[in-house]
Formats: structure tokens, sequence, C-alpha cells
């Protein structure tokens, strides 16, 4: 662990000008990851801007959406009635995620940043392009069996790890975003990188960004929707296939369709080939099952991690049984 | 007021030291305040095998806070005498990692400097400034099986050989009707346990204190004595609280001497708590096991022929070497059996001994062999059991001194409800999940060792007991308070039980199940020492109530003495009172008699073991277990209940979730931390049941206890194993079972 400075702020603005100076400035919420990659020398800043006194902790719904507070808690957003009744896929989600111990400390704003689990990046004895760009993937042909099938280059397999954003790309959601230019907002989905060649930059966030909220529209909540996750133990374990699936129907009819997965791609991976499948059809065991089919489409498995090709196929088939009734 | 005490011994008494637990009271060895204490951090190398070429240590050096870097370059050389005869829990043969005492790198992880600070955060980072360059050599890191090689004579002599062999199995095996035969793996696991590794040493001149975590404080200052070729009276080792070690904390690691070099470098007390990481390199772990079994029956089940050969992987400096293949040779009558042992060595830290060790492993590959062999046979797995139910310890050729594990079969299958099983694998289904039925015999031998105790009564009517035994959470505190109570007819409330200390009497290592038997027998005799004093001392008092009286006269009872026939009850208090006394005091010690030569002693059970398999996703969830054993006398039903609860805890995790991902390009263990290294957590833990048969065995000691703990795990991964294929039909041997293997 390198030394480093410690602030508390307690304004969007103040924690932005801390970071945005460039100074080797980082965020700090609910330091759950944060904390273990210092420890491990993972990571290095020289100043951690701690932005819990910031009050954008809650649960608000508006007319045209559910604004979630970044700094809110994973147990409190879980727990959350309105989060419970409309966007269940999120409250599984989050119920599913690590512990309830870490629920209380974590954050939403730091669960969807937080880093891959690829046993390569979290050593730091061995070589990573994501870590230190340029050393190498030991991940290509080494312990790989909770890395990505989907979304890598010859650079970088890393899993992105979380539950959240999987379940939230399922109900287009958005994060708000203050940066030193002002604010914008983001698709969930196009918030995380695709690690090409450059593995080490995992978002589209700049120098300065601070997101201050998660943003869920009202039609998607509209939507049934629903989360499975598949893991070696029944709980405080990453997925090693997940899917979130959100979907408008009309009786047995989907009318719209949304199908994300998780634990098995380089980012919260969305099946847009499979939606299509599955818009204007009944939903019955037969569509389940040529969804599924078709949900590992272009996966790309390297030695340990093959298995999830055939447990992505089976968790999208058993999450669209689920969410129809039907297993 | 003169009701009668209830004896303690037999009662589910809670934990004496369960509230200082809860509160935080209980001081464990990392949480000693020694007054000027210094932080340590350590460097590992990184390569698997070489020479360490260069240290620049400048930039260290330059950190505020630092007191002192360590390296081979400038550490004081040690002696590192050998001991005259090695103690059972260390490496039979090779020699100990000798720290900074020479440029070579023999494993990833091997401490190649020490940076002791004033506080943890100034050593961890001047740690990280050390660079270290390598000349690096070709290093073996793969588990291969045509390097096996037969143990060396020093553990042929501890009972691993390298071949044993009774009757023909081969020719048996080739005419038997129906034979199975498979490869089993079990792969490196690790302890894990809660309370990190932690050594506080601190010098005063020449004398040495240490506060450490450790299952066995006489052995820890008699290695740290030899290490630095210094008197063991000058060394002081200080223990009361282990927070969970499995086996990791019976041997004395590199680190502990870390410590002891760094405080003397230094000229201050120095603390050394490894990371989580650090416990995969500098503690053992069980070592990654490959088996063979192959067993060859009659039509009826009678087995004819056992033949199991095991390779385990071991260090490249040191020869660490387990009784893997004990149940191969006597859990079952068998004409025929033949083992063979191989070592591999490899370049890694050294493996050690894990709960149930080499005794769990065996069971694992030989216990689904039976469940296949039943199979093979269309016979019930309890039925063929019983078919080759062992009569006597046919290796030894000894009869047991005590075995009820046909009783062990019988209520575990009843409390069970093993009769409702459908024979046919992916017969039985409830919600949409296969569900397995599936069993396995448990056994694991009970040994006792000489032990010493001190007993002493004061004039408050309390006791005081000391030995320096340990407990890493098994109960100890609670079942020798239990036997001295009973011994002293005292109440459990006026007897304290301390322990962990070497200026406390001799204790052996606190392992392999040995510690109530070998202690506990221990502080009976000193009880009954004290008794013997007390009895001729209140005899002689002329003014005293019992004068003159013989000592058959006298009954000790209900915390005092009474005349054998009738009269007053004269309590403790009053006695000691009037003869002026403030205390008395009484020693005792136990040791093994002739028993161990002329029987064979062990701890039995059977395990039921019922899954539920997800048919589509592979995943394994076990939704029940029930052990039933045969335990010896039960001391406190409580704690060994949870004994055996919490060994089938760890056994759900080497039947489904347990393995050092392991890089050989590194030869690194890569998932070295809880998040990704799977232990099984509340929720995998739901129906767990044990239950004690009638069982006494005073031939073994006068106690008549067995041992618990490492029982606890055996036989449990092969039961839940059997039952995954009986659920799906699939038989996976590669342990462990993960959902990839059933998709
Ligand atoms: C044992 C364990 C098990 C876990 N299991 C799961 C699981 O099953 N599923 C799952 O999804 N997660 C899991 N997690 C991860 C956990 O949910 C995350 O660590 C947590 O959500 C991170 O939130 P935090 O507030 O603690 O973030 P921190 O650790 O404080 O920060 C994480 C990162 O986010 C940045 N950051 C934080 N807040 C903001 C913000 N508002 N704007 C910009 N940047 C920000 C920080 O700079 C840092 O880079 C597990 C964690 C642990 C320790």
């Amino acid at each position: 662990m390198v030394p480093f400075a410690y602030i508390a702020v307690a304004t969007p603005e103040a924690a932005i000008r801390r970071t945005a100076e460039g100074r080797g400035a980082e965020y700090v919420a609910g330091g759950t990851d944060m904390v273990q990659l210092l420890q491990e020398g993972v990571r290095a800043p020289l100043e951690l801007v701690d932005i819990n006194g910031i009050a954008f902790d809650d649960v608000s719904i508006a007319i045209d959406g559910i604004r979630i507070g970044a700094m809110a808690r994973l147990a409190d957003v879980a727990d959350d009635p309105a989060i419970r009744e409309r966007v269940p896929v999120v409250s599984s989600a989050l119920q599913e995620s690590a512990s309830p111990q870490v629920r209380n400390m974590a954050t939403v704003g730091g669960n969807l940043l937080q880093r891959t689990r690829c046993l390569y990046f979290r050593d730091a004895t061995t070589p990573c392009n994501r870590r230190v760009p340029g050393s190498g993937c030991p991940a290509l042909e080494g312990q790989n069996r909770i890395n990505a099938i989907l979304g890598g280059s010859p650079r970088c397999i890393a899993a992105y790890p979380g539950d959240l954003a999987v379940a939230l790309v399922a109900v287009d959601a958005e994060v708000l975003v203050a940066g030193p230019t002002g604010e914008r907002t983001i698709t969930v989905e196009n918030l995380h990188r695709l690690p090409g060649d450059a593995p080490h930059l995992e978002t589209v966030l700049e120098p300065g960004d601070l997101i201050t909220a998660i943003w869920i529209p009202l039609a998607a909540a509209g939507r049934r929707s629903h989360y499975l996750k598949v893991r070696d133990r029944t709980t405080f374990e990453w997925a090693l296939a997940s899917a979130a699936v959100s979907l408008g129907m009309n009786g047995d009819t989907i009318l719209e369709a949304r199908v994300a997965v998780g634990g098995v791609a380089t980012k919260p991976w969305r099946l847009r080939h499979v939606e299509e499948m599955l818009v204007d059809r009944r939903l019955d065991h037969a569509l389940a099952r040529a969804a599924g089919e078709r949900a590992a489409d272009g996966a790309e498995p390297r030695g340990r991690n093959a298995f999830k090709v055939t447990l992505l196929r089976r968790t999208v088939e058993r999450a669209l049984l689920q969410i129809g009734g039907l297993a | 007021m003169n009701v009668p005490l209830a004896k303690a011994v037999g009662q589910p008494v809670s934990r004496v030291d369960g509230p200082r637990k809860v509160t935080g009271h209980a001081r464990y060895a990392g949480e000693f305040d020694v007054p000027g204490m210094l932080h340590a951090a350590l460097v590992l190398s990184t390569v698997p095998k070489g020479a360490v070429a260069a240290i620049d240590g400048e930039a260290a050096r330059q950190v505020p806070g630092v007191h002192v870097l360590v390296t081979h370059e400038n550490a004081p050389r040690l002696p590192y005498r050998r001991m005259a005869q090695r103690p059972q829990v260390d490496a039979q043969s090779g020699d100990q990692l000798q720290v900074f005492q020479g440029p070579e790198i023999h494993f990833n992880g091997q401490p190649v400097a020490v940076v002791v600070a004033e506080t943890l955060e100034q050593a961890v980072h001047a740690a990280s400034l050390v660079t270290v360059t390598y000349e690096e050599e070709e290093a073996s890191t793969t588990f291969d099986i045509d390097r096996g090689k037969p143990p060396s004579s020093g553990n042929e002599k501890a009972g691993r050989p390298a071949e044993t062999s009774m009757g023909d199995a081969d020719a048996a095996f080739a005419a038997a009707p129906v034979k199975v035969e498979a490869i089993y793996t079990q792969p490196r696991e690790h302890h894990n346990a809660i309370e990190p590794h932690v050594t506080i040493a601190r010098w005063d001149g020449d004398v040495l204190t240490l506060y450490d975590k450790t299952q066995w404080v006489d052995n820890d200052r008699k290695e740290i004595a030899h290490v630095f070729g210094i008197p063991e009276e000058s060394i002081r080792v200080v223990s009361p609280f282990v927070g969970g070690a499995f086996g990791s904390a019976l041997r004395t690691w590199p680190h502990v001497t870390v410590a002891a070099l760094a405080a003397k470098v230094a000229g201050r007390p120095v603390r050394v708590e490894l990371t989580r990481r650090e416990l995969y390199t500098s503690v053992g772990f069980r070592p990654h096991t490959v088996q063979r079994v192959a067993l060859g029956a009659e039509r009826d089940g009678t087995l004819t022929a056992i033949i199991q050969e095991a390779w385990g992987q071991t260090s490249a400096y040191e020869e660490y070497a387990e009784v893997t293949l004990d149940p191969a040779r006597n859990t079952y009558a068998c004409p025929n059996v033949r083992t063979r042992y191989r070592l591999i060595e490899m370049n890694t830290n050294s493996p050690c001994p894990m709960r149930g060790p080499g005794v769990a492993t065996g069971l694992l590959a030989h216990e689904t062999a039976m469940d296949e062999l039943a199979v093979a046979l269309g016979m019930d797995p309890v039925e063929l059991r019983l078919r080759n139910y062992a009569e006597k310890d046919q290796h030894k050729d000894l009869p047991w001194s005590s075995k009820a594990l046909r009783e062990c079969y019988r209520i575990g299958a009843e409390r069970f409800g093993w009769s409702g099983r459908q024979p046919e694998p992916r017969s039985m289904r409830e919600d949409g999940q296969l569900i397995g039925f599936g069993m396995a015999t448990a056994a694991y031998p009970a040994h006792r060792s000489e032990a010493s105790a001190e007993a002493t009564l004061f004039s408050d009517g309390t006791a005081l007991i000391r030995s320096a035994a340990s407990d890493m959470g098994p109960g100890t505190y609670t079942s020798i308070t239990q036997v001295a109570a009973d011994a002293l007819g005292l109440p459990v409330e006026a007897v304290r039980f301390e322990l962990g200390d070497t200026d406390m009497p001799f204790a052996p290592v606190h392992g392999g199940s040995i510690t109530l038997a070998s202690v506990g027998t221990a502080v009976e005799a000193a009880c009954r020492v004290l008794l013997e004093d007390l009895s001729n001392v209140v005899r002689a008092d002329p003014d005293g109530p019992f004068a003159n009286l013989s000592a058959d006269d006298l009954e000790w009872r209900d915390g005092g003495a009474v005349r054998r026939g009738g009269g007053e009850l004269v309590t403790f208090e009053t006695l000691l009172r009037g003869l002026r006394l403030d205390r008395i005091v009484g020693q005792g010690d136990s040791a093994p008699g002739d028993e161990s030569k002329t029987y064979s002693s062990c701890a039995f059970g059977a395990v039921f073991a019922e899954v539920r398999v997800d048919p589509d996703l592979g995943t394994v969830r076990v939704h029940r277990i029930v052990g039933a054993y045969d335990i010896g006398r039960v001391v406190n039903p409580k704690t060994a209940h949870s004994q055996c609860i919490g060994g089938m805890v760890g056994a759900i995790g080497m039947a489904l979730l347990e393995q050092a991902e392991w890089d050989e390009r590194f030869g690194r263990v890569m998932n070295g931390n809880l998040a990704e290294y799977l232990v099984p957590v509340c929720a995998d833990v739901r129906e767990l049941d044990a239950l004690f048969v009638e069982s006494e065995d005073r031939i073994f000691n006068p106690l008549g206890v067995k041992g618990v703990a490492e029982l606890g795990i055996c036989g449990v991964a092969p039961a839940i194993g059997n039952a995954v294929y009986h659920a799906t039909g699939r038989r996976i041997r590669d342990f462990p079972i993960l959902p990839e293997k059933l998709l």
C-alpha cells in the first residue's frame, strides 16, 4: 500500500474539483472494493476523496422514472418497496449480490464501477494488461474459469463481475454523471468499454466524473422482469452466469424484450439478437429453449471457462421459463 | 443445601470461554499489547525457483518510520540445529526453510526480506519499494505422477510406507467376478481459518517471549530454541486462544523465526501478521493427491481385492507425507490388499496436515470406490459395508479397543430415512431438482500422548487447572473443565482451566484429536493426586474433622469430604482454612500404556447425505447430512455435536467447492483470497445432524474417550459425491464437484 491523502467532501463540486485536477485522486464510497485493491497493491491513488458525505442516497419516484442516488447502499435499494415492486430484476440482482455486511456498506455507484475478479488482475505479482498496460494477459492460457467468453480481446478476457449493471441494462437505465464540464447521462449499456487494445480503460468516464444517480425510465419499469444468477455456492459469490430479463407482455405474447447477461462477458452484455427472437412471439418452452440456444452465439471459450457456453444457454432459457411462470 | 452435584461429564455444558469470545475479551496472539512494538511486512519471492541476484532496499530504508530491512545479505546467521527427534508435526525428511540464510529460492512466495517499521502501513509501503531481481531456474511446478518417488526412510518409519502387501491383491483382482477401478483427484486445499497467523516476538536480553498462533506451545518453543541455538528455558510461548487452525498451526512456520529475528535485529518487539494471500504460501495446505483404487469382490459383495495407490504433492526442500493409504488397509476385511504411495516434489511451500490429514483424502477415494462397487454389484451401499465389516484391524493384526460401527450404520440409516432411497439413479425428484442419497464410512485413528497437568484448589473452594494445551475451537477449555469438576467434586463454575503457555505443565500437540484423551487423563490424574495429598493432610491434622481416619473412610464429593457411611460434608473451604492453607496443588501425568501395542483404537462413523442437483445448471446443494458416530464416551454432547457438524461443513467444501487454482507458469496459487477460494457459507449449510452411539473405550484410556474433531470431516465428502451420483447417474471422481462437471 502506498501512502495517500484522505479528504472527505460534502458536495459534488468539491469532489469533482479534487479528482479533475489530475493529481491521482480517486473517489471512495463504501470502500468495499477500493480498500481491497489498495491492500493488494492493485491500485495506488495519491488521494482518496471520500464521497459518503454527499447526500445522494435515496430512491425517489418521478412521473417518468425512478431515481436512485449514487450513494444509496445496496441493502437499502434492494429493500425499497418501489424497486421491489416495479423493477424486481434490480432488487433481486442486489439481494443476490455479496453478503448482508457488504450490502450495508457498498453503494450503487461504486457497485457499477467495481473492478474485475480476474485472478491475475487481483494478484499484483503477475502480469495483467488491465492493471499494467502492455504487461500481458496470463488468463488467456491460465486459470480462467471465471473469465469471459464474450467480448474478450487478445489482450484481456476479464469478466465484468457485477450484478446490478446487468439488471440495469435490462431496464434501459442510465447513469447521471456530473463532471468538470457539467452534467450528462450515459446509458448503463454504454458505460463500460470493451477491452480491445486498451483493457485498462474500463469505462467512458473521464477524470473528475462523478456518478450522481441511476435513472430507470418508467416505461421499462412497467415491464415484467426477473434476474437469475448461477453460482457454485448458494450465496456470497459473483455469477458464473446470470441473466436479467425484462419483457413487455400482452397475455403470453412478448411485445418488447431485453435480455442482458452477466458473469460471462467483459462488460454487462446485452443479447440483442435474442431479444429480436422473442418479440411478437408467445412465451413457451419452445421459445425459451430456442432463445437459450442462441444466447452464447459468438462466444470464444478458452480452456477452463468453456463450460460457460452451455451454462449461459441454459441460464437464459431458465430465466425465460421462470419469468413466464413455466419453470 | 446438600443436594448432590450432578456429574459434569456427559452434560451439554455451554462453552466456558464463550462469553469472553463474544464480548471480545478473549485475547488472541495478535492482540497482545506489547509496549514498543514495531510492525513487520514481508517481501516474498515472485519466482518459483532460482536465487536472489540482488536486492535494492534503498527506497525502502528512506521511508519514514522504517527501522530495519533484513535480507539474506545482512541477517545474522542462525544455527538451525537439528532436533534429535523430529516432532511428528514436521516433515519427516528434508530441511525446513531457513529464512534469510542464503539467496536460494524454493518456491514462489518465499520470504526474501522483511521490513520493520513503526506502523504497519509504513512497513507495507516500504516492503512494496524493495526491488528484488532473480536468477531464475527451471522449476518443477507440474503435478506429474511420472515423477513420483517413494517416501524416504523417515516417512517409512512414521507409518507412510511406499508399498504394503497382504495376500496377492493383483491376482485376486484379476480373478474377481465383480470389479471396479478408477482414478480419483483431490486438489490442493487450504485451511483458511478465520484468524490469520500472527506472531509477536519480544526479547528481554537473552530471553524471548513469543505470542503466537499455535496448536502446540511446547514444540513452538523447542523449534525456535533449535533455530536460534538457545536454551528452551529462555523462551516462553503464549497462546491462550486460537481462532481456528485445522492443522495450519501445528508446526512452527518460517514467519515465527522472522518475527524473532527481526525483533533481535531491531532491538524492539516485532509483530508479524500474515495477510490472507500470504497464508497461501507461508503455512501449509492439504496436498494435491491423485489416487487409483481397484476393488474386486465376489458376487455376494465379499471383498477379495483392494488395491489403492496414491500420489501426493510435497515441496522441493522437505518431504511431507500422509497416511492416505491407511483407510485402504484397515477399513474393511479383505484378504488381499496392496497399497503404493509416491510423492511428487514441486516448487511450492510444504504441505502440512489439514483436518483429517491423509485419512479424509484416502477415504474420499476409497469410499467413492466402494459406492461404485455397490452399483456394480447391484447392492445397497450400507449392506456392502456390513458384508465386509472389519472385526479387527487387519493391517496391524490387532483387535479394536472398541468399535460400535454397526450401530452407527443402523441408527444413522434410521435417522436419515435411508430405507426411502430408490436405488436407481435419477429416480428421485422434487421441484424440478434431482434428489440423491449417498453414504460413506468415517473412521479416524485414536491416539494419545504423554501429558501433564497441575491442579490447584484454593481456600475459597475454587480450583485452577493448568496445562500447556491449546483450544483452537473444539471446546477443550470446556471439556477439560468438566473432567476436572468431576474429578474434584466441584461444580463447573468453581473450576477454571488455563492453557496455552509454556510456563504450564507439558502438553502434547493439539492435533490428531488427541487432546481430551491425553490432557484430560493428565488433568484427572492431577486432581487425584491433589485429593490424595489433601486427604493425607486432613487425616493427619489432630484437630481436624477427619483426624485419624483411614483414606478409604473419606469420600470426596460435592465440594468437600464426607466420612464414608454418614456424617456431615465438610467443604474444601472449611478444610483448607482449618489447615491454614490458602491452596493445595497436585501435579499429574498420563501416558499411553501397552494398550497401543495390543489394541488398535479408532473412532468411527456412518455418514448419510442428501443432495439436490439442478439437472440443467449443474449446481449441487447439500440438503441434509446425518452422521452417527462412535467417539467413545461423550464428555460434552454439545461441543461434540459442534465438532461433527463443523467437520461436515468443511467437507461440503471438500466435496463441492474448495480448490487452489494453481498456475504452473508462476508456481503460484492464483485464487489466494476468500472471495475466489470458495468455502461453504451459512446458506450452504442446511440440516446437519450428528448422533452418538453408546460407547466407552476404557481400554484406550481411563476417561473412555476417543476423539472427535478429525473424524467429523472424514467420510462426508464421499457421502456427498455418492449422493450426487445417485441424483444424476454421473460419477465425478475429480473433486470438487463443480457445476461444469455435471452440465
Ligand atoms: C466479498 C465480496 C463479495 C461481493 N459479491 C458481489 C456480488 O455477488 N455481486 C456484485 O455485484 N458485487 C459483489 N461485490 C462487490 C460489491 O458490491 C462492490 O464492491 C460494491 O458495490 C462497491 O461499492 P462501494 O461503494 O463499496 O465502492 P468503492 O469500493 O468505494 O468504490 C469502487 C469504485 O467506484 C468508484 N466510485 C464509487 N462511487 C463512485 C461515484 N459515485 N462516482 C464515480 N466513481 C465512484 C471508486 O472510485 C472506485 O473506483 C462483492 C464484494 C465483496 C467484498
